[in-house]
């Protein structure tokens, strides 16, 4: 028989994301053999719409329709899963947010292999499939092999497979509300709390002048704004610079932080995690300074400058200043 | 409160390059310097933070070798309770299934209300938390950025989702949580600090006292196995400038003014 791969589809305000498109891509890459199923969950008009779009994508959809889902809790629809998936199937799920909420606990209940943050698959033999992962931030890259033959959760990284237009499935729709069930929630949410807006809204910025842990200390930040004066831009960071509470969260890019446009982009000390560079859209013209010379950041930069920036920064900063 | 977390030894990103070896087996660890990882110190200052205000005891484990004695003595100097090792030659090799089947046998051996993790470690795979959850079946909260005690029978949890938003739950006890960076400040540990807890015995256990199936940990019970290390080739990647100081700024400047990088 061949494998059953499920794809959980994410969405909001009864649009499917993205990701919904790069699961089907994902699966095919896993085992072209499959048979590939969407699993929506949610309420009424919303996840009706939703299903639309994903029969567009997928032969089959299992919708799960639940008022206690019309917020996605993962606490709620983890033993609903659990109940509808048949044992031995592959469940991909986005390396998000909420896939990380949701994903590792539904392995255990599915008693099937955990397999995280895949960025590409490389085949199988047998029972145990091939996958490329990272670790350390993206330094370095590992493959790992995952004995899927009880079945498998595994997280996609959003972005790693690339969509294609034009399927046209024109799947239909299997309503598994009454065999999902219901759970009692032992998490409830309450509401979302919008992240406040900064002085400066880094969205609408032209030139950012993006600086990360290679500051190292808060007082070297004047360099940092020094240069962004200098070249007419705006200053944004990474991560570590927030919690460390050097400039405010209104300021970080990343998945986590905003997601910013611009049409250049400098990143100064700044490794280049996938989460801050999931931040960065329009392919703006990127120069990445960093002192090291393998940092991830100098694979998608146009531009590379492998120095200290708290030595580099400030020399930058004083030849613009003289050629104006 | 009695609050368990869960904390890992780690090389240090912020004082390391991290480069495969010569044959692929590995990262290179000659030299490297190990510290404890980033989001579990966020965790264990949580805790603390906790305790302080509503009372009880904050129990730090970890699960390694001999070496990560001095990580889980260096939260202890933090003002963690107590310590706990949990070693054995059978739990190496353990893939996030194995490392939460030990860690829930250690839960089991004691009485706990909240158990904290790390959102994540080196290995960014963000899984030991909510497997650990899934196998106390007790409910799981991840990426938390924000915790407020409501009573000893439900807690306010804030999330980190999209965009900088944080999305509030309220969660039974007892629950597990991963806790994100940023958080709290975590506090500077002195060497004070870490003199006063010097002496201070750690118990160890072993597989047998958890009663830890050997062959359900370890390489042998994980389904999760790396093959290798290595550095992808991605693209072209940048065009890398070279030269003296005055050679690159005179090139870079060049650059950012036809790209409109100067206003």
């Amino acid at each position: 028989m061949a494998r059953q791969i499920f794809a959980y589809i994410l969405h909001k305000g009864g649009v499917a994301d993205d990701s919904a498109q790069e699961l089907s891509i994902a699966a095919r890459k896993l085992d072209p053999e499959a048979t590939v199923t969407a699993v929506v969950g949610g309420a009424g008009e919303q996840l009706a719409k939703v299903c639309e779009q994903a029969a567009a994508i997928y032969p089959e959809v299992w919708k799960i329709d639940n008022e206690a889902l019309a917020y996605i809790n993962a606490e709620v629809i983890r033993p609903m899963l659990a109940r509808i998936i048949p044992a031995g199937a592959v469940t991909l799920v986005p390396h998000e947010h909420f896939g990380m909420d949701l994903a590792p606990g539904l392995s255990i209940k599915l008693n099937a292999a955990y397999l995280p943050d895949v960025v590409g698959f490389e085949g199988l033999e047998g029972g145990r499939l091939n996958a490329v992962r990272e670790e350390f931030s993206g330094q370095v890259s590992t493959h790992v092999s995952c004995d899927i033959s009880a079945g498998a959760v595994i997280t996609v990284r959003p972005g790693a497979f690339q969509p294609q237009e034009g399927q046209g499935a024109g799947g239909r729709v299997v309503d598994k509300s009454g065999e999902a069930g219901t759970a009692a929630p032992r998490r409830r949410y309450l509401e979302t709390v919008v992240a406040e807006v900064g002085d400066v809204d880094i969205t609408k910025s032209e030139i950012l002048v993006s600086v990360g842990r290679g500051i190292e200390d808060q007082d070297n930040l004047e360099i940092i704004l020094e240069l962004a004066k200098a070249v007419g831009g705006d200053v944004s960071c990474s991560r570590p610079i927030v919690d460390a509470k050097w400039l405010e969260k209104a300021r970080q890019v990343g998945t986590s932080g905003q997601t910013v446009k611009p049409k250049v982009y400098m990143a100064l000390g700044i490794s280049g995690s996938f989460q801050h560079l999931g931040g960065i859209k329009g392919a703006p013209f990127m120069v990445a300074v960093n002192k090291n010379p393998k940092a991830p950041i100098f694979q998608v930069a146009d531009v590379g400058v492998v120095a200290d920036i708290l030595e580099f920064v400030p020399e930058l900063t004083e030849k613009i200043n003289e050629s104006k | 409160m009695e609050i368990l977390v869960c904390v890992k030894r780690v090389p240090d990103t912020a004082e390391n390059e991290i480069e495969v070896n010569r044959d692929g087996t590995d990262i290179d660890r000659d030299d490297l310097v190990y510290s404890v990882n980033e989001w579990d110190n966020y965790a264990v200052e949580e805790a603390i933070q906790i305790r302080d205000k509503v009372g009880g005891n904050v129990t730090v484990v970890s699960i390694g070798e001999d070496d990560s004695e001095e990580v889980v003595r260096r939260e202890m100097a933090m003002g963690a309770d107590n310590g706990l090792l949990l070693s054995d030659g059978a739990f190496k090799g353990s893939d996030g299934r194995g490392l939460a089947t030990i860690l829930k046998a250690a839960v089991e051996k004691g009485k706990y209300d909240l158990i904290l993790t790390g959102a994540q470690a080196d290995d960014g795979a963000g899984q030991v938390g909510g497997m650990l959850a899934a196998m106390l079946d007790w409910p799981y909260a991840s990426l938390v950025n924000l915790v407020e005690i409501l009573g000893d029978k439900k807690i306010k949890v804030g999330r980190e989702i999209a965009g900088g938003n944080q999305e509030m739950n309220e969660i039974d006890l007892p629950c597990v949580l991963s806790i994100q960076t940023g958080i709290n400040e975590p506090r500077y540990v002195g060497i004070r600090g870490i003199r006063k807890v010097a002496s201070v015995e750690i118990p160890v256990k072993g597989a047998a006292d958890l009663g830890v199936a050997a062959d359900a940990v370890g390489q042998g019970g994980a389904k999760v196995n790396r093959l290798d290390y290595f550095v992808p080739e991605l693209g072209e990647g940048a065009e890398m400038l070279e030269g003296s100081t005055d050679e690159i700024i005179e090139k870079l400047v060049e650059i950012l003014k036809a790209k409109g990088g100067i206003k």
